[in-house]
């Protein structure tokens, strides 16, 4: 190392340390830069595609959009949804695959969006809902479909 | 006036006219005690607070808020918890000097603190070498912190003991050379001598560029010496879990953790002392005015302002700077703060001898 790259290294040094400690002392003294979020005072500033939960989307008129296809429980990775189907007959005699129960184990589920990317009549959605926490196991266990629910019309 | 030289001075004519001279003797002995240890207290727990209150909002977080208002009795709640904790001592361990070894930690940083002007003529002992003293004292805790990492059986423990052995030893020379440099500059090993010296003005601003080379060297190698980061290689709780206090829990752990926050403490007390002039107002030539201004702040206001000063400076070192290897920590002693501190004590030498300093 001659003399001149010994210098060169402490100056170098001592600018590359300079220059760590001013970001740093900027955020000591600006607090407004503060990112933390209170969150029991203050509800959390969400994204669009954050993944809470899978929800079934019903209308008004108390229809949702499952076939009952069962795409979303081959495509889940961990068994979280588990369909369970009826044979519905419509009025001209002819009998038709129907959902009866949407069973989600929502305690399985690792938010991975697989189920909603497969399913092909976009029945079901991502929430925001985050807070989870429940005494019973048991109510993890959820039925996305409402009771007397039906399929919503045009939807094949 | 109450200066706290005035009370300690009080206090002494009042045992004196009271008791026989012995018996004043000794009590005044268990009043500094019991202060010390009041200290160590306050100490402990303001600055752990300081620290996590400075890394939150250097990380853009907000530190802890929810005991207390601004989360003030935070630190006084984790002792509590840390004093309900259990002391466990290990079974393979070497059980007295395992137990010795935090002990042996907050003596040292509990000896260190004699020499301390913390006011005007407010000081514990007024020793002749008081500098001597200091950084003879001071280096009496890596034998507990060695003694802490061989007793715990731990491979992890030792391993953080020796690389702090290492480094202690290494950085000592470069904060024994950048104290020369104002021993030399103001001519006594006395602290109050040394304070006395900096009366129109702290060595800082006399002593022109080398004492600020000296005092940056100072600074960096006392944050060595702390174990800090980015020298906390002995603790290294990323890749050594905690170094040598790995075995250690409850009130035995709240000990080394207390000694850390006291030896930060001291070595700022010092470096205020010796290059931002103690407990002295800023002082500026023959500016009476400004000067007498000056004079109307109390002195252990200005120690004590200087003092969390350059606390603040190494904790704003340490979330700011990653840590260092250990090979890298020995480089930059032995192959850049010693050689240049050499050259800077003998320019300081020369400027001392020619009287260059204002």
């Amino acid at each position: 190392m001659t003399p001149g790259e010994y210098i060169k290294n402490i100056v170098n040094g001592v600018k590359s340390l300079l220059t760590g400690m001013k970001l740093t002392g900027y955020y000591f003294m600006h607090p407004k830069e503060i990112i933390t979020e209170q969150y029991p005072e203050t509800r959390p500033v969400l994204s669009e595609r954050f993944r809470g939960e899978v929800v079934m989307s019903h209308d008004e008129k108390n229809e949702h959009r499952c076939t009952g296809c069962t795409a979303c429980e081959l495509a889940c990775p961990n068994g979280t949804i588990k369909i369970i189907t009826k044979f519905e007959t419509s009025p001209e005699g002819k009998k038709k695959k129907a959902l009866d129960t949407f069973i989600y184990h929502l305690e399985l589920c690792t938010m991975c969006n697989l189920c909603i990317v497969a399913c092909p009549t976009d029945a079901i959605k991502m929430a925001q809902n985050f807070e989870h926490s429940v005494y019973d196991r048991n109510q993890l266990t959820k039925v996305l479909n409402k009771p007397g629910s039906k399929l919503m019309e045009g939807v094949e | 006036m109450w200066s706290l030289s005035n009370i300690a001075g009080i206090t002494q004519t009042w045992l004196n006219a009271t008791f026989n001279p012995t018996i004043a003797l000794w009590s005044e002995f268990v009043i500094v005690g019991v202060l010390v240890i009041a200290l160590f207290a306050v100490l402990g727990l303001g600055l752990v607070y300081m620290e996590r209150k400075v890394a939150a909002h250097i990380q853009i977080r907000l530190g802890p808020n929810r005991v207390g208002p601004m989360g003030i009795f935070q630190t006084t709640a984790d002792t509590v918890k840390l004093i309900m904790k259990e002391g466990l001592t290990p079974d393979g361990s070497d059980h007295f000097l395992f137990n010795l070894a935090p002990f042996v930690v907050m003596i040292a940083a509990m000896l260190v603190l004699a020499p301390i002007a913390f006011a005007k003529n407010f000081q514990i002992w007024d020793i002749n070498i008081g500098v001597l003293y200091v950084s003879a004292v001071s280096s009496i805790s890596v034998i507990g912190i060695l003694m802490a990492g061989w007793a715990s059986n731990n491979k992890y423990s030792l391993l953080g003991a020796m690389r702090s052995g290492a480094q202690i030893v290494s950085y000592e020379l470069s904060v024994g050379l950048s104290i020369i440099s104002i021993v030399v500059l103001s001519g006594s090993l006395q602290l109050s001598d040394i304070i006395a010296s900096q009366q129109d003005g702290w060595w800082i601003f006399k002593g022109h560029i080398p004492v600020i080379i000296a005092f940056v060297i100072f600074i960096i190698a006392v944050t060595a010496e702390t174990n800090r980061a980015p020298f906390d290689l002995a603790e290294a709780e990323s890749e050594l879990t905690a170094g040598f206090h790995t075995e250690y829990s409850g009130m035995k752990f709240a000990l080394f953790f207390l000694a850390e926050y006291i030896n930060i403490f001291i070595v700022c007390a010092i470096g205020a002392t010796l290059f931002f002039g103690g407990w002295m107002p800023l002082h500026i030539g023959n500016w009476q005015g400004f000067n007498q201004v000056m004079d109307y702040i109390p002195s252990s206001v200005w120690f004590i302002s200087k003092t969390l000063f350059l606390i603040f400076l190494i904790m704003w070192f340490r979330w700011t700077f990653p840590r260092l290897r250990i090979d890298q920590l020995l480089n930059l002693e032995w192959k850049y703060l010693l050689p240049i501190s050499m050259v800077n004590l003998l320019l300081i030498t020369v400027m001392a001898i020619m009287k260059w300093h204002f």
